[in-house]
């Protein structure tokens, strides 16, 4: 791949920080949304770019999340390029408008900061908010950082609105470890980034086509399955809307984001799967161990829906061992969404690799690399003697 | 925790503007050209409570997204949590603790359980009353950091509250770039 096209610039930036830069940047028409901790301070630099002029988007400030994600529907089913923010349980409040959002094949384009659904209250990080929505029909994204919190919103928005897709898309990211931390991001140029996602195209739109149609009417046994069919189909060119954007990404900035990312796990027996800001964390796990001659590595999944199937079988299948560490819980699951769809996804690989499970970090619990490299010993074990005693384990927990 | 990474971590209370400091520090080695992370622990927000700040500095990127738990570093904002909180917690072997006091380092080495030459003291808040008019210790021990580090800068430092605070009020700048100065050069330990 040659070099980044264009010049970048560095700033020191929260993940909240830089998805409201990046939201600035796309200058979309509409935003509606609600303060929830710790989505909060996103849509508060937004606003402030709105207060400034620097974007000249519509920003309705709604009066809870399901008000929020409504007009946000209206907006975008009006044929306007639509975003918004939210996080735990202001995304809960959205759960209903999620499904319509996606039926009424809407691409709109949010930001999911990962916090614990309540109760007991809590305002830190786990993944239960979004991997509830899984099933929604929004793309999702995880996001390892504010870097990735800036990139995959401008791929993720991209690949939404292409026609073939038409589908809503969500990017997560880390609450608190990522939208409370600044690290250095690499930004584009404002023109670069209004190039790449072009001026709004949508397929039907209310207000600005000459033909009149109806958006949301009743849809009976007569049709409704169809129209989820053609919903489906719409999930299925995803993979290669969101390979599109990414590549043109790529062009742009030199920053390669396929639906998954390797390290070291070319020769790996024992490699673990995880989302989010954990992945960074992993990769010293992996070092430390590798260091001490223990053959493990590491897949990020970045895409969970559409979840890579084929490229988790071919990434995963050499393994002898996969330690599948999840941020959530499934109550009376057989393990959590990750481990349930990463272990189907691996049952027709010529050589199975035996999976096993971590739940972690619940509520915002802190995971460093040391507990990782518990749950990779064990990996280990399991791989050595092919014999797994419990197939979900509880990492960090007392 | 990696080698090829600077931990710092930050202690005082709410309200002493640890999660500034942490952040000013980090964006301060960014001007430095420096990779960088500044964040702190969200606890309920009370003003006077106890609070963690932390800054990562490295020449390479990091990826580590945990809290600090062996720093190099250990700053204390407040010295009223000597003794109440277990600040010097997992130090790193010849990690360094500043302190925000007027005693001398041996003394204070022996609240916290170091050894003398580990300990730095500069007395934040006189300076901060005196050159701001205000008990806001952050700004003087992010000049003292940067002395007892040799990793960051000064003009970064002044650099970076330039570009933060320059368009808002010239004065504010001036007087934090003063204090932050005066705790430079005030700074000491068991060895100078």
């Amino acid at each position: 791949m040659a070099g980044p096209s264009v010049q970048s610039l560095k700033l020191p930036l929260t993940g909240n920080d830089a998805a409201a830069y990046a939201m600035k940047q796309v200058n979309p028409d509409v935003v509606a949304a609600y303060p929830i901790t710790p989505q909060t301070e996103l849509m508060q630099t937004f606003a402030e770019y709105v207060h400034d002029g620097e974007v000249d988007t519509e920003l309705i400030t709604a009066e809870s999340e399901h008000s929020a994600m409504s007009a946000c529907v209206g907006a975008a089913a009006a044929g306007a390029r639509t975003m918004t923010a939210t996080s735990a349980n202001g995304f809960a409040l959205m759960w209903e408008v999620l499904y319509i959002a996606a039926s009424l094949r809407l691409p709109i384009t949010m930001t999911v900061v990962n916090r614990a659904l309540s109760g007991p209250i809590n305002i830190h990080c786990d993944h239960s908010d979004s991997m509830g929505a899984r099933d929604a029909g929004w793309i999702q994204l995880y996001a390892e950082n504010p870097q990735e919190a800036y990139d995959l919103l401008l791929v993720a928005l991209k690949a939404a609105e292409n026609h073939d897709v038409l589908l809503p898309a969500m990017v997560m990211y880390d609450g608190f470890i990522i939208s409370h931390t600044m690290e250095v991001v690499e930004t584009l140029p404002d023109e670069a980034v209004r190039e790449f996602v072009g001026p709004y195209k949508p397929a039907y739109a209310m207000l600005l086509d000459k033909k009149p149609f109806t958006v949301g009417p009743l849809d009976f046994h007569d049709y409704y399955f169809e129209h989820k069919r053609q919903e489906i189909e719409g999930m299925l060119h995803a993979p290669a809307a969101l390979a599109a954007s990414a590549a043109e990404f790529e062009g742009l900035t030199g920053r390669s984001y396929g639906p998954l990312e390797t390290y070291r796990a070319d020769d790996a027996e024992v490699i673990m799967v995880a989302l989010g800001s954990t992945a960074g964390t992993a990769r010293y796990a992996v070092d430390a161990l590798r260091e001490q001659g223990h053959a493990v590595g590491l897949m990020k999944l970045r895409t969970f829906r559409p979840f890579p199937a084929a490229e988790i079988a071919a990434a995963l299948g050499g393994a002898k061992c996969v330690v599948v560490c999840d941020r959530v819980v499934s109550f009376g699951a057989f393990g959590s969404p990750t481990f349930a769809e990463v272990r189907s996804a691996l049952y027709e690989v010529p050589e199975r690799p035996l999976v096993i499970n971590y739940i972690y970090g619940l509520g915002g619990r802190d995971t460093g690399p040391d507990l990782l490299e518990q749950a990779f010993e064990e990996g280990l074990r399991v791989a050595s003697t092919g014999e797994i005693k419990e197939h979900v384990g509880y990492l960090g927990v007392r | 925790m990696p080698d090829d990474v600077l931990e710092i971590r930050w202690h005082g209370r709410g309200g002493q503007g640890v999660k500034t400091a942490a952040m000013l520090f980090a964006e301060a080695a960014f001007e430095g050209g420096k990779f960088i992370q500044g964040f702190s622990d969200y606890g309920p927000e009370r003003s006077g409570a106890p609070i963690q700040g932390f800054t990562r500095v490295s020449d390479k990127p990091i990826t580590l997204h945990n809290f600090i738990t062996e720093p190099d570093v250990v700053v204390i904002l407040d010295p009223t949590l000597l003794g109440t909180v277990p600040v010097a917690e997992g130090l790193r072997p010849g990690g360094k603790v500043l302190v925000n006091s007027s005693r001398d380092p041996a003394e204070v080495a022996a609240v916290l359980g170091v050894d003398a030459s580990q300990v730095y003291v500069v007395d934040a808040k006189t300076i901060s009353l005196e050159v701001m008019g205000r008990d806001m210790p952050n700004s003087p021990m992010i000049g003292a950091l940067v002395k007892v580090l040799g990793t960051v800068e000064l003009p970064w430092v002044n650099e970076t509250f330039e570009k933060k605070f320059g368009a808002k009020s010239k004065t504010v700048v001036e007087t934090n770039v003063a204090a932050i100065k005066r705790a430079y050069d005030e700074v000491r330990g068991t060895s100078k």
